[in-house]
């Protein structure tokens, strides 16, 4: 145990001739690799599961050789269709684009990009909301709550977006906008508030805020916000709240993917660039020393939730005001525990959360097709996102199974309960 | 002068503020629940669970105003005597003001009708089962200072392996084993990954519940959706009623007419509380989670310790698991647990990480539980999800510590390094 650890030790050593291009190839490595092992245990997952391979095993001592093809033709047929329904086929593509060129018709091409939209548009939320969960770690939070956060978002940019009419929409989109971001930000604010004065951990808490936004969702579906009709949803909001979209109907790609890139930048810059940033960033590393430096511990937590759940808001503001136009129940299911995968596999880095964001959009949007085309549930994905997050939790595991030498230093997430 | 400073401990400017606040909550019940009300209206509660126990109680029938003001008129003497005086206990002070607040409220919305109350309290017990469970499962570890908070998928988990395993075989006992041991198998992998490789406890209960989720509903989908009655059809543990004590009134139909998975989730409560309390295993159990390095100093072998509860822990949250198909509706659903595991995490937090303190809380939560649904069926104008968030906030109000007060293990959630 002890020698193990003392290897393990002169090789966690930062090197001092590392330069910079190094540690950056060296810090994509373990979620690299995390997703790589992620998507082959979900290949033995498919595999295993697979009627063709079960038929290749129960012909085992006639044809040993025949499970390879069958094992390849399972695992392909699924990630084929994965990525064909998230990216579309290149050859489409290049043949809308010759279509297009030469007539002018863009029928082909938009039906040769709408998976590839699709996929952007899956990853408009999680980058926002991916951006919440970050910006929360990287202050030493762990904001679980980004699910309820979304939801009261959706909710609020939705009542913005359905009870003002009339408005001109460079009005009524950011008040709608506006609407989302604040609901978020209430939403997050008050376990922070909680954790700033009491010391109630934000972790339980946040969870507790989820039930709560999801019971009062009920109600106010079912209540004070319900459209007039039989099912439990919010009215359609009003065509000067919409984000506007890009191109005709049945692609849904629209400004929120634009507005979520700006607002990685801005975290990027606040985070890096400005003193509050700075500080933040210090009570994260090290509550004590920021402390001692004179910063407000308090203020800062207080502060970061706020931030946090405002983003998340925002990822319920994009999918309600460009997507859906509408709130229904069970609307958030799942983007909260989605960001936070997204934030670990990110590195808590606004570049990176957008990088995973999108492998996540990618990964969604192809499960359902996958689902139609190869008959695999759609659950897959959680399967290996769950396992992403574990390795990229643990660089060990990746570093015991492809035998590499990395010198990571791994950052503190969260502290204990009460602390 | 010196015996009245020690005998109010508590700052008085706090205690004003908490007088006031109860003088407010009178207030409030009286403001809330007297208005709806007319002389001479009663309302009955009924205490037989069934016509043909042994021994009948009459109903009890109580008159709707005067139980009222006699409630309101207790919370407001708390209240003052607070002021005046200070109660030392927040616990009592907060338990009686609740009780009174919660008849008070049942009291004005039976009026004029009757509610069975034992009906009501046996299903509070039988919700809060789960939620006992779970949070027992957070105790065991916790007090080795590991967080779980993947027990929500661990639950998930046992509840799929044990239905399939037991409608496979045929056998109810051999699904509740598999369940259990399915529980302790994940409960060791969150184990190998916060032990060995120092994982952050809680991203590892994060991923646990996000591949347990995955887990089921794909296996569900694929395999249980198809084939229902050979793989999703387990039937239930029977209710057993214990002879002579289930023939007490009130207290009998209660605790003593349950299945199987109901009598272990009380026995687990008596045990864990022996063993954490009583025994040299419990005091190693909490040394490590108060100051490993000194239980290490003293030959405690803190990764065992720490290996063995959270494994432990498994099993127990594994028949929580199980509790979901075999105990309760004998089928398997997607997300079938609906976040019990998370309400078990605020139990335990709320009974201060101790087995009776999360069994009792798990009781609270249960009865809020049942008392939505009693709320629905007896068409109360406030409506059922609002009555649902109250656990939820009555767990954060606990969490500031002004009412009771919640202190964790010292080392709770920190990896230990030789």
């Amino acid at each position: 145990m002890s020698a193990k650890e003392k290897t393990e030790k002169t090789e966690t050593r930062p090197k001092s001739e590392k330069n910079r291009s190094q540690a950056f190839w060296q810090s994509l490595l373990v979620p690299v690799l995390a997703v790589f092992t992620g998507l082959v245990l979900g290949g033995i997952v498919i595999a295993a599961t697979d009627k063709g391979v079960a038929a290749a095993f129960g012909n085992f001592s006639a044809n040993p050789v025949g499970i390879f093809p069958a094992i390849w033709k399972a695992v392909a047929t699924a990630y084929g269709a994965l990525f064909y329904g998230s990216l579309g086929s290149p050859r489409e593509i290049i043949e809308g684009l010759r279509v297009y060129r030469s007539s002018g018709d863009m029928a082909l091409l938009l039906k040769a990009i709408y998976p590839f939209t699709e996929s952007l548009v899956t990853a408009t939320p999680y980058i926002f909301a991916g951006l919440a969960v970050a910006l929360g770690f990287r202050c030493g939070l762990f904001n679980i709550g980004a699910e309820g956060q979304f939801f009261m978002g959706a909710l609020g940019s939705a009542f913005v977006g359905y009870s003002l009419i009339g408005l001109p929409w460079f009005i009524h989109l950011p008040l709608a906008i506006l609407g989302g971001a604040v609901a978020g930000a209430v939403w997050g604010a008050i376990p922070g508030y909680l954790k700033a004065k009491f010391g109630a951990h934000e972790v339980v808490n946040t969870i507790m805020m989820n039930w709560i936004a999801f019971r009062l969702s009920d109600w106010l579906l079912t209540g004070p916000m319900k459209a007039s009709g039989f099912r439990p949803v919010t009215p359609t909001i009003q065509r000067a709240a919409e984000l506007p979209r890009f191109f005709p109907d049945p692609l849904r790609f629209n400004w929120g993917f634009i507005l979520a890139l700006l607002v990685a930048w801005l975290v990027y810059w606040f985070l890096f660039k400005t003193t509050l940033g700075f500080e933040i960033r210090a009570v994260g590393a090290n509550p004590d020393g920021a402390k001692y430096a004179g910063m407000s511990v308090t203020r800062n937590f207080v502060l970061v939730m706020t931030l946090s759940g405002a983003l998340a808001g925002l990822a319920g503001a994009s999918q309600v005001l460009g997507v859906d136009h509408w709130v229904g129940q069970g609307f958030s299911a799942g983007y909260g525990f989605d960001s936070i995968a997204l934030a670990l596999l990110g590195k808590s880095h606004p570049l990176g959360v957008v990088l995973s964001a999108l492998l996540f959009g990618v990964l969604r949007s192809g499960a359902t097709r996958m689902q139609s085309l190869a008959g695999i549930p759609i659950d897959i994905i959680s399967i290996i996102q769950g396992l992403v997050i574990i390795f990229v939790a643990a660089p060990a595991i990746i570093r015991w199974i492809f035998r590499i030498r990395v010198s990571e230093q791994e950052t503190v997430l969260t502290r204990g309960w009460g602390k | 002068m010196a015996a009245e400073n020690l005998s109010t401990k508590i700052p008085s400017r706090k205690r004003i503020a908490t007088g006031i606040a109860l003088l407010v909550i009178g207030l409030l019940m009286s403001v809330f629940f007297l208005p709806g009300t007319e002389t001479g209206q009663t309302a009955t509660f009924g205490l037989n669970l069934s016509s043909s126990a042994a021994i009948l109680l009459p109903d009890m029938t109580l008159p709707v105003q005067t139980s009222l003001y006699v409630l309101v008129l207790i919370v407001v003497f708390m209240g003052a005597y607070h002021m005046a005086r200070g109660i030392r206990s927040p616990g009592a002070l907060f338990g009686v003001v609740a009780f009174c607040f919660v008849a008070a409220f049942l009291i004005w919305a039976t009026r004029g009708r009757s509610l069975s109350l034992i009906g009501m309290l046996t299903s509070s017990l039988v919700r809060a089962t789960p939620i006992a469970l779970a949070a027992l499962c957070g105790v065991i570890s916790e007090r080795a200072a590991v967080v779980n908070i993947g027990i929500e998928g661990i639950m998930l988990i046992a509840a799929e392996a044990s239905v399939v395993t037991a409608s496979l075989s045929d056998s109810l006992y051999i699904g509740l084993m598999v369940g259990i041991l399915s529980g302790a198998l994940i409960a060791a992998l969150h184990a190998w990954l916060v032990i060995r490789f120092k994982v952050d406890q809680i991203v590892s209960g994060v991923a646990i519940n996000i591949f347990a989720t995955g887990t089921t509903s794909f296996l569900s989908s694929k395999y249980l959706q198809h084939q229902s009655d050979l793989l999703n059809n387990s039937g239930t543990f029977p209710i057993i009623s214990i002879p002579l004590l289930s023939k007490i009134p009130i207290i009998g139909p209660i605790f003593f007419e349950n299945n199987l998975i109901v009598y272990l989730m009380m026995i687990i409560v008596i045990v864990m509380h022996i063993v954490l309390y009583y025994t040299p295993w419990g005091l190693r159990t909490r040394a490590v989670g108060e100051h490993p390095k000194a239980a290490d100093t003293l030959g405690i072998n803190v990764y065992l310790m720490r290996y063995v509860n959270v494994i432990v822990g498994g099993m127990i949250a594994g028949l929580g698991g199980a509790y979901f198909t075999l105990g309760s509706v004998g089928r398997f659903d997607e997300v079938m647990t609906a976040g019990k595991g998370f309400i078990g995490l605020a139990a335990m937090i709320f009974g201060n990480w101790n087995p009776l303190g999360a069994f009792t809380s798990s009781l609270i939560f249960g009865f809020a539980d049942s008392l939505q649904v009693k709320m629905q069926i007896l068409k109360v104008p406030i409506p059922s999800s609002i009555l649902g968030m109250a656990p939820y906030i009555v767990t954060m109000i606990v969490l500031t510590g002004l009412v009771g007060q919640a202190i964790p293990p010292a080392a709770d959630g920190q990896p230990y390094e030789k």
